[in-house]
């Protein structure tokens, strides 16, 4: 039977030759088919004696094993090349720009917002607020300033009718949030900070009708000006992320703070003033039945564009009301 | 307030230089706002005296002048100002001399050599514009430097004061402070009374003397009214910012700086009878000195006298009764008017004034007589004349109540130890009267002090002159507890992201609006108007964000922007009653293509659904949409959106009308929802979930076109028919194979039950209620 191993060198020839699948399969069938050499050689076998055909079988089913390793050796062969061929069709420029989601963003005074909200959260402060149009009860009566009082002069006040205004501060927070803590039974600790916009008669380069505050009030029955100045400087420190930063209180008037104070922060060699504070005015306890000789408060207001300007560097207060998108887009 | 610091420092001895005043005031709550030197830094400028003046050969206006600087020879210059001329005083800057800008040098001035430059005001930096030489008085001594004979080694300090410290509106009272806190010695001269040298006097009645406590009055008669204002005077006025009138004027108004006591002066000739103080009676008027003439009302105090209102009490004084160049008698009055009766009186007129503006803050009632004296003194210095009897009229005067501080609560308020000593020796400095017992300081405030009647006060006064800066920042000792944190509440943060998420850009509009918005967009007729807009276009509460998002769109467009996603969170306003309701609305717009154009999407235009999606993402499955109109929306593509049946915003296509009215080349979708009504959010409650796979049926089904399939979806779901866990429509179609006027909607049905797998006859049960459902509600059919 040697004659037949001459075969495994002649159908690794033919498949060799077979480009395809299909060519490798006629070539197949050239040995392995129903006519096939090999087939047609296993089929000779009954023509042998009892004795010749164990031989002659084992010596066929050799060169058959080696016909169909050579087959499917050429078949995996095959595969690979199709499949490359393929993933070499199905290439793409990976260097082309995405298929864009687009992305909005947020407001400026937004983040600032949410900063400050963040941080006075950690220790303790709940958000309050407030209504917009105001009374002049709560915009200034109750905060201890009477009418033809010249500090209303101190705000530029819009009127809707003679009972209400604007509000020009965020003050009036901290009157009907101390009212309704009391009338719900709720005792100091009081610890608020109450953001949202205020208005002035007032719009030019550096001032703007409308702008936002941030008051923050703290009553409490052990509770000093030394930590008024503590917890200012402390939020100033981890909202600009600045520990070298100072807070310089100087004496001021708010007619509802007493001892009252400007806060100015140091910033790149000078001071900049970022806001009024002062401890709660015995009056206003008053207002809202509280007892100031038990409790004493701080209370703080922040200009919210103000700080949002020197933490972003935004050079002109403007900015923040026109909404043109080259400058809203830059705050992601 | 504007003064010279040079005026300031002849009433108190401090050593600080001008800045460390600066800051000392400022720290201690007398803010300097602007600190200007009088004039710029120059030197080798003296007082030169113009011998004579040739023209120039060469030059036509030029002049060739002889300079007299008090050396030995006469300098020769050339000039060109206009002024230039033989016998003229006037600055020279001699060679060597460093001027703003120029160092003075020999030259020649075509041809002819100059030896120095004749200098202009604007040349020495004391003001912006001149024309000519600075000419100087007759006085002046030539050789003198200029420095020293104009006092220009002075700076203007404007503070910034607030309105409690009235005390420091006069020079006086900012020395008196310089002193209580750097503790540095005031000079006060003492004012001594100018006896009477006539007996001549005014009879005075006060009728009001609640308001009007203090009135002192003297006639001074033989007065020149025409003398000239010393030049001392004269500098100190206009440094203070005011102008030199004339001597009479300057005098009062001197005095008023100097003791922050208003005056007037009245033509003493042209009062008629005796001077009431008095309240305004119905329909009096009275014409002003600013040629005002005011119509007074019954709670404005007068100065009257027998025929009618001569001034209007504090505020100004009357044109009939003014002094003038001929007057040679006047009436000085002097007086005290309480701030409650001063209040907001200036403002209703319209007039503020140096004197209002004291007597509303408070004026030192302790002071007039000393004023009255002190004006009489420098009146009969500078106009002669002689001053007749002082009329004083006193009433109740304000009583200065004593003010209790106690240690312990000023150690606990400010949060920083302090001795008994320390506290005592701050109160002496500030000039107050106290007694102390037992840690308890008894205050007695001076009569200039209006700002001291409670503990805190006080407090205010011990940690300004102990220093602000000296109190540590100190973080507080609390208890510590947590926060509620309620799950249910959808913070506004999250709905913000969800839309940035999807492209849009968060802007703040103004609260006020054009009131053609209201109107027009909104069919709002009467919104809720300001007295005092800041622009006719900012005059109305918005009651919709879509104006100023609609206006942002424009101004984007306009800056070459193609496609704009805005939304805002802000408040709008209402008018209910006698009340205003505001509310918190989520409002968004978008404008373009849906997406940013780019190689691998296409660029179609943002639809009715893209929008409706982004609504979905705020609002979660629990509202319904309902076909509805709005004024400013398509009327064709408006949705109401329902939360529970109720009303809680809006959604739709802006109206082509007003497309076309904003100039929009493409449509506009606008949504709005009240903030409150999506903010609550279930806390999710867990459901088993099944073992078994759910089975999926779809069937098309054809019903009439102008059903709703909002309303089909939610029937199904309201019916909730046993296994069907989801309906969805995964087709709507329209045209060959459905009838006209009939749409076919193809629905996928999922099915499960929790506890056993189901066959084919429990989906066709279910497909059967279904379609029950379907027909008896809808008329729809099945398709075949």
């Amino acid at each position: 039977m040697a004659y037949l191993t001459h075969l495994i060198s002649e159908a690794q020839a033919d498949f060799a030759n077979s480009a395809t699948m299909n060519d490798l399969e006629v070539a197949k069938a050239k040995y392995l088919g129903k006519t096939g050499l090999l087939t047609d050689a296993l089929k000779g076998l009954g023509k042998l004696s009892n004795e010749e055909r164990p031989a002659a079988g084992a010596a066929i089913n050799v060169v058959k094993q080696g016909v169909e390793a050579a087959l499917t050796a050429r078949r995996e062969a095959i595969l690979n090349a199709e499949q490359a061929k393929q993933l070499a069709q199905e290439s793409i420029d990976v260097t082309l720009p995405a298929r864009t989601q687009p992305q909005g963003g947020l407001h400026p005074v937004t983040l600032t917002l949410r900063r400050v909200e963040e941080l006075f959260h950690s220790i303790g402060f709940e958000v309050a607020t407030g209504p917009e149009i105001e009374t002049d009860f709560y915009n200034f009566t109750a905060l201890n300033i009477p009418e033809d009082h010249p500090a209303r002069a101190m705000h530029d006040t819009f009127y809707i009718d003679e009972a209400n205004v604007l509000r020009t501060h965020t003050s009036p927070v901290q009157i009907r949030y101390m009212e309704n803590a009391l009338k719900t039974n709720k005792t100091p600790p009081l610890k608020i900070i109450a953001p949202g916009r205020v208005y002035r008669v007032d719009s030019d380069a550096t001032h703007s009708p409308m702008f936002h505050q941030v008051e923050g009030l703290w009553v409490d029955e052990d509770i000093s000006f030394a930590n008024l100045k503590g917890v200012v400087q402390d939020f100033l420190q981890k909202f600009f992320e600045r520990d070298d930063l100072t807070v310089r209180f100087r004496p001021s008037f708010f007619p509802f703070t007493e001892p009252s104070a400007e806060m100015d922060m140091s910033w790149n060699g000078g001071w900049l003033e970022i806001g009024g504070c002062g401890m709660v005015h015995p009056e206003v306890f008053k207002h809202v039945n509280l007892d100031s000789e038990k409790y004493r408060g701080f209370a703080f207001g922040l200009g919210v564009e103000r700080l949002t300007m020197l933490r972003y560097g935004v050079n002109d207060l403007r900015h923040f009301f026109n909404n043109d998108l080259r400058f809203l887009s830059q705050f992601k | 307030m504007q003064f010279s610091e040079n005026w300031l420092r002849s009433l108190v001895n401090t050593e600080l230089d001008s800045q460390a005043l600066s800051h000392a005031l400022t720290m201690a709550g007398l803010e300097v706002e602007e600190m200007q030197p009088v004039a710029a830094a120059f030197s080798k400028v003296v007082v030169a005296k113009i011998l004579s003046a040739e023209k120039h050969p060469d030059a036509d206006r030029l002049q060739v002048c002889k300079v007299d600087v008090g050396l030995a020879e006469p300098l020769q210059i050339v000039c060109g100002a206009a002024n230039a001329r033989a016998g003229l005083l006037a600055p020279c800057a001699m060679v060597g001399a460093e001027l703003p800008g120029i160092s003075i040098k020999q030259a020649k001035v075509r041809g002819i050599e100059s030896f120095g430059m004749m200098c202009s005001s604007k040349e020495l930096g004391i003001s912006a514009e001149a024309t000519g030489l600075l000419e100087l008085d007759s006085n002046a001594v030539v050789g003198q430097s200029i420095r020293e004979h104009l006092d220009l080694d002075d700076n203007l300090l404007t503070l910034k004061l607030t309105p409690n410290r009235s005390d420091c509106l006069s020079i006086t009272g900012i020395a008196r402070d310089v002193a209580a806190i750097t503790g540095a010695e005031t000079r006060f001269e003492a004012i001594v009374a100018v006896p009477a040298m006539v007996t001549a006097s005014k009879n005075v009645i006060v009728t009001e003397q609640a308001v009007c406590p203090r009135y002192c009055g003297r006639l001074i008669s033989g007065v020149n009214a025409k003398a000239n204002t010393p030049d001392w005077m004269v500098k100190r006025i206009e440094r203070s910012g005011l102008r030199s009138i004339s001597a009479l004027v300057d005098v009062t108004n001197y005095v008023l700086l100097e003791l922050g006591q208003p005056m007037h002066a009245f033509d003493a000739s042209k009062l008629n009878g005796d001077i009431t103080v008095r309240f305004a009676s119905a329909n009096e008027s009275l014409s002003l000195l600013n040629d005002q003439t005011v119509q007074l009302k019954t709670d404005d105090l007068v100065i009257a006298d027998a025929s009618g209102a001569v001034a209007l009490a504090g505020i100004m004084g009357g044109k009939p009764t003014s002094v003038d160049d001929a007057t040679t008698e006047i009436f000085l009055e002097s007086a005290f008017f309480t701030p409650s009766v001063m209040a907001g009186k200036a403002r209703r007129l319209g007039l503020s004034t140096d004197s209002s503006y004291r007597f509303e803050r408070g004026v030192d009632f302790g002071n007039a007589r000393n004023a009255l004296e002190y004006a009489t003194k420098l009146i009969l210095q500078i106009c002669g004349g002689q001053a007749g009897e002082v009329t004083e009229i006193v009433g109740s005067l304000p009583v200065r109540q004593p003010v209790k501080l106690r240690i312990a609560r000023l150690v606990s308020v400010l949060g920083i130890a302090f001795e008994e000593a320390k506290v005592a020796q701050l109160l002496t400095q500030l000039g107050f009267q106290f007694a102390k017992v037992d840690g308890i300081f008894t205050v007695t405030p001076p009569s200039y002090r209006f700002d001291i009647s409670i503990e805190e006060d006080l407090i205010e006064e011990i940690a300004r002159l102990h220093g602000y800066d000296h109190i540590p920042a100190t973080a507080p000792v609390a208890n510590l507890l947590m926060l509620p944190a309620p799950e249910a509440r959808l913070h506004q943060n999250k709905l913000r992201d969800s839309l940035v998420a999807v492209g849009y850009q968060e802007v703040v509009n103004y609260s006020f609006v054009d009131e053609s918005w209201e109107r027009d967009l909104l069919g709002n007729a009467t919104p809720i108007k300001l007295q005092n807009p800041i622009a006719s276009n900012l005059s109305v509460m918005r009651t919709s964000l879509w104006g100023g998002l609609l206006d942002t769109l424009t101004y984007n467009l306009n800056r070459k922007q193609d496609r704009a996603f805005l939304f805002e969170i802000g408040a709008v306003y209402f008018k209910q009653a006698n009340s205003f309701i505001e509310t918190a609305r989520v409002s968004g717009l978008a404008y373009g293509s849906a997406k940013p154009e780019q190689w691998a999407a296409n660029s179609d235009d943002v639809d009715f659904f893209d929008i409706k999606a982004h609504v979905d993402r705020l609002v979660g499955a629990k509202v319904t949409y309902e076909k509805a109109e709005h004024n400013a929306l398509h009327p064709g593509q408006t949705s109401r959106i329902l939360l529970d049946g109720k009303a809680i915003g809006w959604l739709g296509k802006l109206h082509p009308k007003w497309q076309q009215q904003y100039s929009l080349t493409k449509a506009s979708y606008l949504f709005e929802l009240d903030l409150e009504a999506i903010t609550s959010h279930p806390i999710p409650t867990y459901q088993e979930v099944s073992k078994l796979l759910p089975i999926r049926r779809d069937l098309a089904v054809v019903l009439d076109e102008n059903i709703a399939v909002g309303e089909v979806l939610n029937s199904i779901k309201k019916a909730d028919i046993p296994l069907i866990i989801d309906v969805a429509l995964f087709d709507l179609y329209q045209g060959q194979g459905v009838a006209e006027n009939k749409k076919s909607l193809a629905l996928s049905v999922l099915m499960h039950d929790t506890q056993k797998t189901l066959t084919d006859s429990d989906a066709d049960t279910t497909i059967t209620i279904l379609l029950e459902l379907l027909q008896n509600k809808f008329a729809a059919t099945l398709r075949n």
